[in-house]
């Protein structure tokens, strides 16, 4: 062998070297990227489970919320976040859910009027979930005379997550074999049966996972009761859905925000309450898409 | 009528429902649009467009009276900059990793993993932000307010990582593996084929992921309230107490305004801006894709 093949050989052989400790590093680094985000969410919720776990108790859970953290309570905003979601749910889901049938069943795909719609949902799912706020406030609040209640709420958070409902649905609808619908019409049945009776059924699944993630979304979400004047202290229950109303997160605002530090404990318990309740949505949410979801192989 | 001409009546006003529902999210869009710049409208008769777009004191609730708007806008982009220059590396680092390194099932752990970091409020965010970030960054750097624009921006930071990810991740999954197997064929490492091949693919759906997760961040409003401050002051020093436009929309909610007066309509003024902002970094992301969009058939 001539002595320039075995420098270049030597050459190769080191330059394979550093290539392959560049990737060794790089592999560190971008499992290192991944992990952060998994180290910073244990942390994060070690940190709420430590700080507000003294002061879960039956007593919070049944308590109105008062000026001393002792004896703070999150009743009123439990009973607020349920009276707001149930509504959201009996305003947003029908309508999200007609909404992806007409476009993905009745609309002529070609159509400017089904363009028109599809971009629009797009464009509304990216605004802000405060300029909702400033929607409720203008228009449920004020030119409707709703005033700063729990249905305003419940109108404000139903047409924030409705671009997800209806994504969501579409996608379930879109799942569904063309051969169900063949055989469908070939017994005899109209578009109308065929959609409710068996698209739907067969959607239904994928439906109610993206509503579940959609309604979460909802119970999370501060910004836009602000704005319609959600309260972070009240203290009485509601009885009607014209009644002013606090919420879940606008009450953990509301106690976070306190100059005593006792009342970030406070904010810690309502913490685990929401992401408590969050958890169990999603647990139904995952249980549903195993058990319900239909195969056809 | 015989039966058949029912049947029909009733699939005819299916169609209309469906579709009457289906106006519901234009309509939405039409309610934003009208609430935000009515209000704004009356907002500019009483404070000159220049003024607001060109001087930079903001002090809409005090006298003397100040209306320059850049305060909150350099307040915004610094939180959008910062949880940007988090979110980016980590969140393309992670989807990089999940996509190219990990092995099958530390992806079907890991992933998920991730997207609970999106699901949980924000405003449990904004409490860990001040209750952890901020002492964290403080006894690091002593001269850390209290509220500050670094802490919340790591916070919105973590926030929109997954977004980041997952979309990133999956503009990699759309890259052919042939592509891969090509590079691999021609002694490529991992690391060379990630970052000279894939990623270069995938870069108008990256790209896209970038621009949205801004305009999530610069919408983003409970994480700001809690932990960036209310003080709308022109700096660049992430350090300092600030204000942000979403910050300050929540803020003036929060008091007792007057329907009617100056501030009252500030919030809207400011709820403009804020739409228009995002309404453009949306459409930007969306020509990024449309325009670069490869076809590897």
């Amino acid at each position: 062998m001539s002595p320039q093949s075995e420098l270049l050989k030597q050459t190769i052989a080191k330059h394979l070297k550093r290539r392959k400790r560049v990737n060794a590093f790089f592999h560190g680094l971008v499992f290192a990227a991944t992990m952060t985000g998994v180290i910073f969410l244990v942390i994060l919720l070690a940190k709420i489970l430590n700080d507000g776990i003294g002061f879960l108790s039956w007593s919070f859970l049944t308590s109105f919320p008062s000026r001393f953290p002792s004896k703070a309570g999150i009743l009123t905003a439990l009973v607020g976040s349920v009276w707001i979601i149930g509504l959201t749910i009996l305003i947003a889901l029908p309508i999200g859910i007609a909404t992806a049938i007409y476009l993905e069943e009745y609309a002529n795909k070609k159509a400017k009027f089904y363009h028109l719609l599809t971009v629009n949902i797009a464009n509304l799912a990216g605004v802000p979930a405060i300029v909702y706020g400033m929607l409720g406030l203008m228009v449920f609040v004020r030119i409707l005379g709703l005033g700063n209640s729990i249905l305003s709420g419940a109108f404000t958070l139903s047409l924030l997550i409705l671009p997800v409902i209806i994504v969501a649905s579409s996608e379930a609808i879109k799942a569904v074999p063309g051969s169900l619908r063949e055989a469908s019409f070939a017994l005899g049945a109209s578009k109308g049966q065929t959609v409710f009776r068996v698209v739907l059924p067969y959607a239904l699944p994928g439906i109610l996972t993206g509503a579940i993630l959609a309604i979460s979304r909802a119970m999370g979400e501060a910004a836009p009761l602000i704005m319609i004047g959600g309260a972070g202290y009240v203290g009485f229950l509601p009885d009607s859905p014209m009644d002013i109303f606090s919420a879940l997160p606008l009450q953990i605002y509301n106690w976070t925000s306190r100059p005593q530090t006792e009342f970030q404990h406070v904010a810690a318990a309502g913490i685990i309450v929401l992401l408590t309740l969050l958890l169990t949505l999603n647990a139904i949410a995952v249980f549903i898409r195993n058990r319900y979801s239909y195969r056809m192989d | 009528m015989d039966q058949k001409k029912i049947r029909l009546y009733r699939e005819v006003a299916l169609k209309s429902v469906l579709a009457a529902m289906a106006t519901v999210s234009i309509f939405t869009t039409i309610g934003i649009i009208f609430s935000l710049f009515s209000e704004t409208f009356v907002f500019f008769q009483h404070v000159s467009i220049v003024e607001f777009f060109t001087t930079t004191i903001w002090s809409p609730s005090l006298k003397p009276q100040a209306f320059g708007v850049w305060p909150l806008v350099i307040g915004t982009t610094m939180i959008a900059l910062g949880s940007a220059l988090i979110a980016i590396p980590m969140g393309l680092g992670s989807a990089i990793y999940l996509s190219e390194y990990a092995t099958k099932k530390t992806r079907r752990i890991l992933k998920p993993i991730l997207e609970v970091l999106a699901g949980i409020p924000s405003v449990v965010y904004g409490f860990f932000a001040l209750t952890f970030i901020t002492p964290l960054l403080r006894s690091l750097i002593p001269s850390t307010m209290i509220f500050n624009a670094a802490s919340a921006s790591i916070a919105v930071g973590v926030m929109i990582l997954p977004l980041v990810a997952s979309m990133s991740e999956d503009a990699m999954n759309a890259v052919p593996d042939s592509m891969r197997q090509g590079a691999y064929a021609l002694g490529s490492t991992k690391f060379e084929v990630s970052t000279k091949v894939v990623v270069p693919a995938a870069l108008s759906g990256i790209g896209s992921a970038f621009v949205l997760a801004i305009s999530r961040a610069v919408g983003e409003t409970m994480i700001v309230a809690i932990a960036a401050g209310q003080n709308p002051i022109l700096t660049f020093n992430p350090l300092q107490s600030i204000q942000t436009m979403t910050g300050f929309m929540v803020n003036v909610a929060l008091g007792d305004i007057e329907q009617g007066s100056i501030e009252y309509q500030t919030v809207f003024a400011v709820g403009a801006l804020l739409f228009v902002l995002t309404f453009i970094m949306n459409l930007i992301a969306r020509a990024i894709v449309k325009k670069n969009k490869e076809t590897y058939a």
